[in-house]
């Protein structure tokens, strides 16, 4: 079932976005929702996903601020309301 | 001055100006800073180095930023000692330990720091901030005072007592996140968008990483100026492993070593938190992140940013890999401790006991110049120690009671 949730969109990527920081799309997983943001700003399928329809290696996705590698991948499944976060990975120390 | 000639992305290649920004807007690889070598060989010699300070500042023309001076504590330029007793405990005979517990703040943290500080200084920064596990706290909250910056440093709530003393007292914003260094890292990665400030670890991080290299650059001009045969290296994020081989191929390429390094590059990882190891053991060309789990809070990051990049420098080189328990982590520290006067924490704890782990599998050999590199003060983590550590015997104040406790031969 498709809900509403609101895609975090880091710096690097705010050109496509027109420069806001956060969209609010329509699916009931991430891949959806990542679909849906492509077709609402064309342009981050190619930059979020290799030519293998894969996330890039360094392209990290929360959902409620959960690392989605930790949960279902692409097909992990977002609830009303929720945020859904694009950021690069970190180095640390 | 400095020779930067841009930022470029590790990933796709792709150029970018020398700016406050860290990923590639393509791909999401991480920048890193390149440099015009030629213009470095012109300017570097050994004896240019050895009539420099005794700190990071002597390699400057092979750092992105020059403006050391306001930011100094005297990062850098550390003790490299053989250590013969730990080789003989390890069946090893030319070990060598890169003692980096003798910085400023005691951590190699003041190597980056104050590289990225100068960095921040000259794009017109008035705040610092980072993620921190602890050692990177210490270090931006005492170079930010040094340089008077404003510094807003972010930990995890749960970081050891030691570590947060050692931070706030230097002033500035202390941040306690209710969650692990993963988590913290997130929510600086989204703040870093939305405040001007010069994150060490994110906006600046393509400049803060290159103070890495002089651990590289140090251990070469102690030895002599040659490069040794291994280098023993703890993996966080991975970048600092990463710098180290960079740092041994930049002396060859500027013309500051005799013979073309060979140096093979081993990984050292806590079991808890084994993202690089894992992938090596495993012969897997994906690190899979994880939850930590170890006593190595300052090697806690269970999605490394430059993980890959290390993995391709340990395969590139013939290196190892090793993940070892808690347990071992003690005894690691312990260890070193004991053979050669030298008190790490649990980072070091982990090396040495990675170090002890590839000489078993034969991955170290014997006769290798093998170097470990023990970057943070066993102070700051007391508490892995705290409870196997403690007096030999407790005894009355009578000469009695000590004979009674010791039988003491010579």
């Amino acid at each position: 079932m498709s809900v509403s949730v609101n895609v975090r969109i880091p710096t690097p990527l705010r050109t496509l976005s027109g420069g806001a920081s956060e969209i609010g799309v329509e699916g009931s997983t991430v891949a959806e929702v990542l679909k849906a943001l492509e077709a609402a700003h064309p342009g981050f399928q190619e930059r979020l996903f290799d030519g293998d329809g894969n996330l890039r290696r360094f392209v990290n996705v929360f959902v409620a601020d959960e690392d989605i590698r930790f949960l279902d991948g692409l097909g992990t499944a977002v609830a009303e309301g929720q945020t859904v976060s694009i950021i690069p990975a970190v180095a640390g120390g | 001055m400095a020779f930067v000639s841009g930022l470029r992305c590790r990933e796709c290649g792709r150029d970018y100006p020398a700016d406050p920004i860290h990923v590639c807007e393509w791909c999401f690889g991480p920048l890193e800073v390149s440099y015009d070598y030629d213009a470095i060989a012109a300017a570097i010699s050994r004896e240019s180095i050895e009539h420099g300070p005794p700190t990071v500042w002597r390699y400057a023309p092979l750092l992105p930023s020059d403006r050391g001076e306001e930011v100094d504590l005297g990062a850098g330029f550390t003790p490299l000692v053989r250590a013969e007793r730990l080789g003989a405990a390890l069946g090893l005979n030319q070990v060598w330990v890169k003692n980096d517990t003798l910085n400023p703040t005691n951590s190699f943290k003041d190597r980056v720091v104050a590289v990225a500080l100068s960095k921040a200084l000259e794009f017109g920064f008035k705040t610092v901030a980072c993620a921190s596990t602890g050692n990177l706290a210490n270090s931006v909250a005492a170079h930010a005072a040094r340089a008077g910056l404003k510094s807003y440093v972010f930990i995890p709530a749960d970081l050891e007592a030691g570590k947060i003393v050692t931070t706030a007292v230097y002033g500035g914003n202390l941040v306690a996140v209710e969650g692990n260094y993963d988590d913290v890292n997130r929510l600086c990665a989204e703040l870093a968008g939305n405040y001007p400030w010069a994150f060490v670890n994110v906006n600046v991080r393509p400049y803060y990483a290159e103070g890495s290299k002089t651990l590289a650059f140090e251990t070469a001009e102690q030895l002599g100026w040659r490069a040794p045969d291994h280098v023993v290296v703890p993996i966080a994020s991975g970048s600092q492993l990463t710098k180290i081989a960079k740092g041994f191929e930049e002396f060859w390429k500027v013309g500051l070593l005799d013979a073309e390094p060979k140096v093979r590059v081993s990984g050292a990882q806590a079991l808890g938190c084994s993202p690089v190891a894992t992938a090596f053991i495993e012969q897997s060309d994906t690190i899979k992140p994880v939850k930590p789990d170890t006593i190595a809070k300052s090697l806690a990051i269970g999605n490394p940013a430059d993980g890959y990049f290390a993995l391709d420098a340990i395969r590139r080189s013939g290196g190892g890999c090793a993940a070892v328990s808690d347990g071992e982590i003690v005894e690691g520290i312990k260890l070193l401790a004991a053979t050669e006067g030298i008190f790490g924490e649990t980072a070091a704890g982990v090396t040495v006991a990675s170090l002890k782990r590839l000489a078993e599998e034969g991955v170290v050999s014997p006769d290798e110049c093998v170097v470990v590199y023990v970057t943070g003060h066993g102070l700051k983590t007391l508490d892995a120690v705290q409870p196997t550590c403690g007096p030999t015997a407790t005894i009355a104040p009578t000469i009695d009671s000590f004979t009674e406790h010791f039988d003491v031969q010579e």
